[in-house]
This record gives C-alpha cells, sequence and structure tokens, in this order.
C-alpha cells in the first residue's frame, strides 16, 4: 500500500503547488486522480516517483510511504528498485531508440533472465508492439507510443504503475484498447495502479477508488462507482447536468475558467 | 598537360584516410560526453595532450618502459576524469549550457599551463616500438608512415569497439537512453549521473590513446592540443549523433587537408592543409547543419 500523508510540494523555494495530499493506494487496486489541467496531478505522481528534483521541486511537508516505509527522500532511481515506476504524461518514449531497446531500458534494474521473461510478457500484451519491436520509436504512432511507454514500465516489474494521463491526445478507439489493457494487466498481473486522467468516464469505469484534486488539493473521493453517480462530477468531468442532458464541452469549459477566477 | 600522377594522388588519399581515422577517435572522445551529458567539452585536445606528455616525460624522461606509461597516463585520466565530473560537472546539472562551457574552457587553459608546470615545456618524443621507414606499396610507390598505419588501426579497433558496445550491451542502450532524456532514464531505474560519470571515463580514455598515437606522431608538449580544434570540423561534417558520422567526418577532414597539402599548397606557397577543414565545416553549417548522417530531432506530439 502506498500513501500520501498530507503532502506538500514546493517549485523553486517558492510556489506552492500541492497543498496538503493525502492520497491512498491499495495493493491491487486501481486508484485514480481526476482533476483539471494544472490542478497537481503530474506534481504528485513525481513527487511519488523522486522525480521533483531535477525540476527543483521538493515535499516539503507530510511523508510518502511504502508500505510503511518513508520514500520520499529517495532518489528515482532507487524508487524504481522500490518498485514503483511512472509513466509520462505525452509518452515521452526514447525516439531514437527502438521500441525493443526502449524495453531494455525500461528493464534496467533487472538481470538478463529477468529482462528476457518480462519482455515475453510485455510483447504478450502488447502484440502490436512485437510487430514493429525494431522499429525506432519516433516513428511509432500516438497509440502505438503510449503501448511502449507503458510496455517499458513494466519492464522493470513493478508493483505500482503510475500512469499519467494515458488518454491525452489518442483517438478513441486506441483509448479504449489500452484502457482495456490496464485492466487487464490489473487482474491479471496483479499490478497496482495510480491512474491520473482529464477523462473522468474512462478512469471511473477502471477504476475502484477515486479521488477529485483542484488546485493541489483533494477536495472529494469516493468509491469510483459513486463518484460516477456524484452530480458534481457527472457536471463538472463528465460533462452531463442533473437533468441528464450532455452539456455542451464549451459550457463546463467556460465554468472551469470561471471558478478559476473566482478562486 | 602531362600526365596525372595517380601514385601521387592514392598516397595522399590513403594517408588521408588514416590519418582522418585519428581524427576520428579524438572527437569520439567529444561525441561521447556531448550525447550523454549534452556538455559541449572544449578540453578534449588538452585532455589528449595531458595524456600525451604524461606518456612523453615517464617513458623518455624517466625511463619507464613504454606499456606501463601507457598505462599510467590511461590510469591518470580515467581518474582525473571522474574527480572532473564529481567536483565541478556534477554540481552543475541543469545550468545554462553555456556555463558549462564555459568551465571547460577555463579547464582547458588550467591543463595548457599545467602540462609544463610539472613536466617540463620541451617538446619530448613519443617513441613507440615499430620501425618507421615508410611502407612502400604497389608499383605506383605509395609510401605510408608506419605509426599512420599502426594509430589508424587502433583507432578503427576503439570505434568498432564503442560501436558494439552502444549498439549491443545493455549499458550501452542505457546510455543512449540517457542521451535521448535524462529525466525519462531516471525514471526507468538509470543511475544517470552514474552514466555522466562512465562519458567522461570513455572520453578521458579515448584521449588517452590519442595521446599516444599523436605524440608519436608529432612530439609531446602543450601543442599536441591543437589537435582538440580538429574535433569540430569532424563532428560538424559527419553529424552528433553516430559513430559511423563521427568516422565518415574525420575522415573527410583527414582527406580534405591531405589533398589540400598536396595540391593547393605548393600553388599558394602552403597553409591550406590548416583551413580547408574549417572552410568545409562553414559550408556544412550553412547548408547541412545536421551533419551528413545527423538527423533532426524526430518531435511527435
Ligand atoms: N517545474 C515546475 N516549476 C514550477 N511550477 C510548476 C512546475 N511544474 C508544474 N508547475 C505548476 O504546478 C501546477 C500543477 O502542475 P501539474 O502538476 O503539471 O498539473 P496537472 O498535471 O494536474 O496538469 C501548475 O500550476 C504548474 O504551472
Ligand atoms: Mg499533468
Amino acid at each position: 500500500m502506498l500513501n500520501l500523508n498530507n503532502i506538500e510540494v514546493v517549485y523553486d523555494n517558492v510556489i506552492l503547488v500541492l497543498k496538503g495530499c493525502s492520497i491512498e493506494v491499495p495493493e491491487g487496486r486501481i486508484t485514480t486522480v481526476l482533476g483539471a489541467n494544472g490542478a497537481g496531478k503530474t506534481t504528485t505522481l513525481k513527487a511519488i516517483s523522486g522525480l521533483l528534483k531535477p525540476e527543483r521541486g521538493a515535499v516539503t511537508r507530510g511523508s510518502i510511504d511504502l508500505d510503511g516505509e518513508r520514500i520520499d527522500l529517495f532518489e528515482a532511481h532507487d524508487i524504481v528498485k522500490k518498485g514503483i515506476v511512472q509513466v509520462f504524461e505525452g509518452r515521452r518514449v526514447f525516439v531514437n531508440l527502438s521500441a525493443d531497446e526502449n524495453l531494455i531500458a525500461g528493464g534496467h534494474i533487472q538481470s538478463s533472465a529477468v529482462m528476457k521473461q518480462r519482455k515475453e510478457l510485455v510483447y504478450g500484451y502488447f502484440p502490436r508492439i512485437a510487430e514493429r519491436r525494431h522499429v525506432q520509436a519516433g516513428y511509432l504512432s500516438g497509440g502505438e507510443q503510449q503501448m511502449l511507454a507503458i510496455g517499458r514500465a513494466l519492464m522493470s516489474d513493478p508493483k505500482i504503475v503510475l500512469l499519467d494521463e494515458p488518454s491525452l491526445g489518442l483517438a478513441p478507439m486506441i483509448i479504449e484498447e489500452i484502457f482495456g489493457i490496464i485492466s487487464k494487466l490489473n487482474k491479471e498481473q496483479g499490478v497496482t495502479v495510480l491512474l491520473v486522467e482529464q477523462n473522468a468516464a474512462l478512469a471511473l469505469a477502471i477504476a475502484d477508488h477515486g479521488y477529485v484534486m483542484e488546485n493541489g488539493a483533494i477536495v472529494m473521493d469516493g468509491p469510483a462507482s459513486e463518484l460516477g453517480e456524484n452530480a458534481d462530477i457527472k457536471e463538472f468531468y463528465l460533462g452531463i447536468s442533473e437533468h441528464g442532458e450532455k452539456r455542451s464541452y464549451r459550457n463546463v469549459k467556460h465554468y472551469r475558467r470561471r471558478k478559476r477566477w473566482l478562486n | 598537360m602531362e600526365d596525372f600522377n595517380w601514385g601521387f594522388f592514392l598516397e595522399l588519399l590513403v594517408s588521408g584516410v588514416l590519418i582522418g581515422l585519428m581524427y576520428s577517435l579524438i572527437a569520439l572522445g567529444f561525441v561521447l560526453i556531448y550525447k550523454s551529458t549534452d556538455a559541449i567539452n572544449f578540453a578534449q585536445g588538452e585532455f589528449v595532450m595531458i595524456a600525451g606528455i604524461i606518456v612523453g616525460a615517464s617513458a623518455a624522461s624517466y625511463g619507464l618502459p613504454l606499456w606501463l606509461a601507457i598505462s599510467l597516463s590511461v590510469a591518470f585520466m580515467v581518474l582525473f576524469n571522474v574527480g572532473l565530473e564529481r567536483t565541478v560537472l556534477r554540481p552543475m546539472i541543469g545550468r545554462p549550457i553555456v556555463a558549462i562551457i564555459m568551465a571547460t574552457i577555463g579547464l582547458a587553459a588550467l591543463l595548457r599551463g599545467a602540462g609544463p608546470f610539472f613536466f617540463g615545456a620541451e617538446t619530448r618524443p613519443l617513441n613507440l616500438p615499430i620501425d618507421d621507414a615508410p611502407i612502400i606499396i604497389g608499383d605506383h610507390f605509395i609510401y605510408l608512415n608506419p605509426i599512420h598505419l599502426l594509430g589508424a588501426a587502433a583507432a578503427v579497433i576503439f570505434l568498432l569497439g564503442f560501436g558494439w558496445f552502444f549498439l549491443k550491451s545493455r549499458k550501452g542502450v542505457a546510455m543512449r537512453a540517457v542521451a535521448d532524456s535524462h529525466q525519462v532514464s531516471m525514471a526507468m531505474g538509470i543511475n544517470v549521473q552514474r552514466y555522466f560519470a562512465l562519458a567522461w571515463v570513455m572520453a578521458g580514455v579515448v584521449a588517452a590513446l590519442g595521446g599516444v598515437i599523436w605524440g608519436s606522431l608529432l612530439g609531446v608538449d602543450t601543442q599536441l592540443a591543437i589537435i582538440g580544434l580538429k574535433v569540430f570540423p569532424v563532428v560538424i561534417l559527419g553529424g552528433l549523433d553516430s559513430i559511423v558520422g563521427v568516422i565518415v567526418g574525420g575522415i573527410i577532414v583527414g582527406v580534405v587537408e591531405n589533398l589540400a597539402a598536396g595540391y593547393l599548397d605548393p600553388m599558394v606557397g602552403g597553409g591550406t592543409k590548416d583551413f580547408t577543414p574549417y572552410v568545409l565545416m562553414i559550408l556544412m553549417l550553412m547548408f547541412k547543419p545536421y551533419g551528413l548522417f545527423g538527423k533532426p530531432i524526430i518531435e511527435r506530439i
């Protein structure tokens, strides 16, 4: 179990981005964090995976615990050894490496024997990547890159995978395929998932539990099925008003913009 | 018009290729560092010089056997570069690239002073245990310098070795991943700083080898550092991306220099050899900024 206990994250010593954020990620489950652009979702994931330091960010209050052990002071490469790996927003595959080499880099901490097994597993879940394993990753389609990014993360044999907006910029068909695979990985391999999304409908459909983040703080949480029924979530994240009609995307945006103004 | 002297042309060409491969070796050190750490190292020529001076001084002045002198120089370069990475470069990670460039320029000046300070300013011979009588090939009488042959052979072995390392070994893949993105590599559990250090170590080893080869051709003193300037036309002509690029860039520079020395110098009274590679470099920058083999960065959103 991964716990974020009331953490505060500051960039450049002054920019307070997370303002006391607590999240529980139970083993073997899919937990999702929903929130608009700029809410602090990516920052939350980077805090867990130890990647704040290169961006001059730091956890300044609270703690992050993995199975009771405090991990918020670890270096990024040690966090991976602890079994937590992050899949970046925007995929971030190594564009100059082939798909296969991306996986090799992803399995950096593993022995060659484990590396071989993991590759087989990844290619099993992502047959499209197996077909294109010798293609330079920069030339893969967006969907294939997302699959590769997830597969690369799996190479380290993680207990917990942090997924940052895997649906971003992809076509609906591909998104459905990828979310299906995430769900399968969770069920079949027992991989714990912390999924960050702006697309609430998708995320709540596969998650067990959900959190809503606004402005660097958690404002609501509950079982995914309940959150999906919540009127506010429906209105602001699913785009459905109380009368059941679908709100236009533009109106939702307008609301969000106004709400920011008020804050 | 008198007959074109093919023998002379071939001789210039072949020895140009050999010399070019020796340039490639030095450029490799530069590329290793640039690719993995983004730092532009203006002290690569000074590394070569210091390494050469250490071999020359310990062999010629202190009478050590050559193998020991070379091992000493390699060991020194490795330790020196590890220390350099730890103390100077690591704290500078994340600073503007120009700060790191300035630091390496300062380092270069420091090394140019340190060489004569510790070992004296005289030019020492660096004699490799091979017969330096020219090798004569074929009925066109092509004269080849055996040191060129040996140096080129050593360069090729190293270049192939590094090529294998980068393309086939797990550590090589990790190093290319680091070159691609520091942040993402960290997230894969790669200890990025350790790979930065490895790049500097490799550059040190390559510099030591370069110091031996070039030192045996030119003799060792601070002037040896000038060889470092050849790195720039080599990497601009070949591109910064690949070992193949470094090899081709080196060969182009070596051949162009040699042909200039053979055909242009007698016409204008000398000196063209020294600037023709740079003219080519500038033309290249104007018309093909990624080099012959370099590719523009692939970006996909
Ligand atoms: N490296 C950084 N330095 C300063 N501010 C940052 C940095 N990264 C993110 N921020 C700020 O933190 C806030 C949250 O960003 P982020 O975590 O990326 O949100 P999300 O992923 O939910 O869109 C934003 O206001 C953003 O401008
Ligand atoms: Mg984000």
